[in-house]
């Protein structure tokens, strides 16, 4: 299972856990079972079932593009953190 | 002897045929001899102007507008006001469509709706005949004012009992998103106060045997572009709107305009000027809404041009701010806890820089145990906006003046201690991810071996100070189309806005995919029809997302031309190479084609050969610098001069050295202004009280040295040709490097910016 890093004000949901295993096979898959898992913990990652305006989500290190279809690898490391906008 | 050195090196590993060369930039005849068109030089047939009426207030109600004897004036066509607008949610679920921002604040910092919140909070605008009629008009729009207590820094308006700016604004904890208000909430001035946590910091501390802690503090200070804001407006009898006006990005603006408005996006072309510099400034909108409403009701085109005065008033300055930053380290010199507090001045609607900061803060180090803690503050000053690496150069500006210190007390080398401590492939950051390749270490060992870090100081009260800095670069969606001419060049169609050389950069890697000449290649900025979406020119990201869709259209390119030289000599494409401009037939030598002889046949053997090319890459390779500062203080006055400054810094591959070099000078300039002499001063009532250049003082070319540069290139796996983002990591380490010079001159920690003679003074006078 997928190793997803929780944001830290997001542990709330977790029970103070950082780091939670998820199943899935895409990014939109692992919020799902995180929601399940952890009811509610999707309102803050998900927004019209797209992700959060101004999250990155970051797999395996490197910054993804393709949102909810984002692939992810079984024993893939996730992160969820705010995007660079920039000036 | 005077040993001699070269001021601007690359130190490159990879050679290419055009990247990483130095050709003259398409645009730049046009823009040196005048003829470049800016926001400010449309004029239509018919034109109206506009003006805007600006609060003298900085908090107030507004109770009533009545603009009937200024519609009254002859040459006047048209007044309105925040009722001429759409009127979009300011609720806090309000987002989506890709855009992070709230636009019911957006719509209400275009004109307010109920409440003025900062002095030059524009509040109702005139279309006139003339500038001149449109001006002398507002005097006589009658606005009756309640007028309330203003509060212009984050530390009044947290107080318990301070005046709300917002009634009913939600205290977010998330890093990411604009905020906004919430039905039943009892209002804050704190739009947003999140955490983040890595390690055990009490063990850290615990373990520490040097912590060091220290308070820091800025005003807000402004991009300074040189191009006011200006747009143009006009409706066609169908109901369709065309803009005119310089930003950073004219897909956004096409889409913020629709929602202030409320219609479609479809419904409106953006055309992008010539910008005239924007460093973050230009990503929202301020008078396109504005001046579309006002040509909607005159029915002729209208245009509204900033005075520098509107600019710093009416337009967004980035974060005044504080923050308090504790580190501990062992006597061996390895950092192992931090703990960092950033309070940012969001202005009158929340949405501060402060998760950049927070995200960029210790990103050049590993630190096992971190605590850090960011809060965003409404205050009624205008609402800020980005200014290159948003929200990391004040952050910056304290943790690299603590570890100056810890290496100050250690009696270690700056350079040496950060190469100890310095992020490295697989490092893990304290917001979590690991890095994948970067370029500190080979940035910190040229900083060490370079010139100016050898070359001793020849003076008393002079001294030399460094900082390091990160930026993680951005990405988004991009597109590029490229049309194959019977000359044999190539007219290339891209969608980001040109702020610093990034055609002549789009330009240089479509030649070298396709292997001919950068001057081969046309490039030109399309409008909203005439090219596909492509997100701002912000986030060091143009010339990376780009340059990606500008070299997959190249290869489209190529792969058309293929099919058609085998068509052509009635071969396979797999029979086909394509090399360095040249077509011909794997094995029969006789079989061969350049670039231009087949474009030449194009018409005659299929039709024209286009390369279209699309993308959403984000991974812009995360980017490091090192800054080496001498700076001579009078200890008399405070007067700080700077005698040296050299940039160094991973730009994975510079694709065209001169403008990476531009970027980082430039950068180096903008942070010695807002080290030394930058920021807004408000007085008691909220007013701007230095809304010219001549009392806001950025430097000139008498105030810098040459800056001089290094350019490292650790290429970016995820770019063809290695690029990292440049533009905005260099503005990160300046404040920071020069207090630690100050500090090397004459022993003191400068601890709030702008560092003028008179802090100076009184840091000295303190110690």
């Amino acid at each position: 299972m997928a190793d997803v890093w929780i944001p830290t004000q997001m542990q709330f949901f977790t029970g103070q856990k950082r780091q939670v295993e998820i199943a899935g096979d895409t990014i939109g898959q692992i919020i799902n079972n995180l929601d399940k898992a952890f009811p509610g913990l999707k309102n803050h990652l998900a927004y019209n079932d797209e992700i959060m305006p101004g999250l990155a989500v970051i797999v395996d290190g490197e910054d993804t593009h393709l949102g909810m279809l984002q692939p992810v690898k079984d024993d893939s490391e996730i992160h969820f953190i705010p995007s660079i906008a920039g000036g | 002897m005077v040993e001699t050195y070269d001021p601007n090196v690359v130190l490159s590993n990879t050679n290419y045929n055009v990247v990483g060369t130095r050709p003259i930039r398409h645009d730049g005849l046009d823009k040196v001899t005048g003829r470049a068109r800016y926001g400010n030089d449309i004029n239509l047939p018919g034109l109206l102007h506009g003006k805007l009426l600006r609060s003298p207030y900085a908090h107030a109600l507004i109770k009533s507008i009545n603009y009937e004897k200024a519609l009254a004036v002859p040459g006047v066509k048209a007044v309105v006001t925040s009722e001429d607008l759409g009127q979009p949610s300011d609720a806090v679920a309000d987002i989506g469509e890709g855009e992070i921002r709230n636009i019911g604040f957006l719509s209400a910092n275009c004109l307010a709706h109920k409440k003025a919140l900062y002095v030059g909070h524009a509040i109702a605008a005139i279309a006139a005949i003339n500038p001149h009629v449109a001006e002398e008009a507002l005097a006589l729009i009658e606005v009756e004012y309640e007028i309330l207590t203003p509060v212009t820094n984050a530390k009044d308006a947290m107080e318990k009992d301070a005046p709300l700016l917002h009634e009913n604004l939600i205290t977010t904890t998330q890093m990411a998103g604009p905020g906004g208000t919430g039905e039943n909430e009892p209002g804050s001035n704190v739009g947003k106060h999140f955490e983040i946590k890595a390690g055990d910091i009490d063990a850290g501390f615990a373990d520490a045997d040097i912590i060091i802690e220290r308070d820091f503090s800025t005003l807000p200070v402004h991009q300074g572009y040189i191009e006011p804001h200006a747009a143009a407006a006009s409706w066609d009898i169908q109901g369709n709107l065309t803009i005119w006006c310089s930003s950073q990005g004219h897909f956004a603006i096409r889409e913020q305009t629709a929602k202030i408005l409320d219609i479609p996006v479809s419904k409106i072309k953006v055309v992008p000027m010539e910008i005239g510099g924007g460093f973050g400034g230009k990503n929202i909108v301020y008078l396109e809404p504005v001046t579309a409403a006002l040509s909607r009701k005159a029915g002729v085109p209208v245009k509204i041009a900033m005075s520098r005065k509107e600019v710093f008033i009416g337009s967004g300055p980035t974060s005044g701010g504080t923050s308090k930053v504790k580190i501990g380290a062992t006597k061996e010199g390895k950092l192992i806890a931090a703990n960092i507090k950033l309070i940012y001045e969001a202005g009158a609607f929340p949405g501060s820089p402060v998760g950049g900061g927070a995200r960029c803060v210790l990103g050049p180090y590993n630190i096992a145990n971190a605590y850090i803690e960011g809060y965003d503050v409404v205050v009624n000053t205008p609402k800020v906006a980005a200014y290159r690496a948003p929200g990391a150069p004040f952050a910056a500006f304290g943790a690299e003046q603590v570890i100056d210190e810890i290496c100050e007390r250690l009696g270690m080398d700056p350079i040496e201690f950060r190469i100890l401590n310095g992020a490295q492939e697989g490092t893990r950051q304290v917001t979590g991810p690991t890095f994948g390749p970067i370029g500190f270490m080979d940035t910190l060992n040229a900083a060490k071996e370079h010139n100016h870090y050898g070359t001793k100081l020849t003076g008393p009260y002079q001294g030399r100070g460094v900082a390091a800095g990160y930026w993680g670069n951005g990405g988004g969606p991009s597109s590029a189309t490229a049309s194959v001419n019977a000359d044999g060049t190539v007219s290339l169609v891209e969608g980001s806005p040109d702020i610093g050389g990034s055609r002549v950069a789009m330009a240089m890697q479509a030649a070298e995919a396709l292997g001919i000449s950068a001057e081969e290649i046309n490039p030109t900025v399309g409008d909203t029809d005439s090219i596909g979406f492509t997100s701002n020119t912000a986030g060091s990201g143009a010339t990376y997302k780009t340059g990606i869709a500008t070299y997959e259209a190249a290869q489209d390119i190529k792969r058309q031309m293929i099919e058609r030289a085998a068509k052509i000599w009635a071969i396979t494409p797999s029979d086909v190479e394509y090399n360095d401009g040249t077509l011909q037939h794997k094995s029969d030598t006789e079989l061969k084609m350049t670039f231009k002889e087949l474009a030449e046949r194009l018409n005659t053997t299929g039709g024209p050969i286009v390369g279209r090319a699309t993308t959403a890459e984000r991974r812009n390779g995360p980017a490091f610098a090192v800054h080496i500062v001498d700076v001579e203080v009078d200890p008399e006055t405070g007067k700080v001069t700077i005698l040296r400054y050299t940039s160094v810094q991973d730009a994975g591959k510079a694709i065209h050295p001169s403008y990476v070099e531009g970027q980082m000078q430039g950068a180096a300039v903008q942070g010695i202004g807002w080290a030394l002499n930058e920021g807004y001063y408000f007085n008691k009532d909220g007013e701007m009280l230095n809304s010219t250049f001549l009392d806001y003082r950025m430097p000139t070319s008498l105030d810098v040295p040459q800056i001089d540069t290094v350019i490292v290139e650790v290429p970016n796996p995820g770019h063809p040709y290695g690029l990292r983002g440049v533009a905005e990591l260099p503005l990160v380490p300046p404040m920071a490097a020069i207090a630690n010079a100050i500090n090397d001159a004459v022993g003191t920690r400068v601890t709030d910016l702008p560092m003028s003679p008179e802090t100076v003074s009184k840091s000295l006078s303190n110690q």
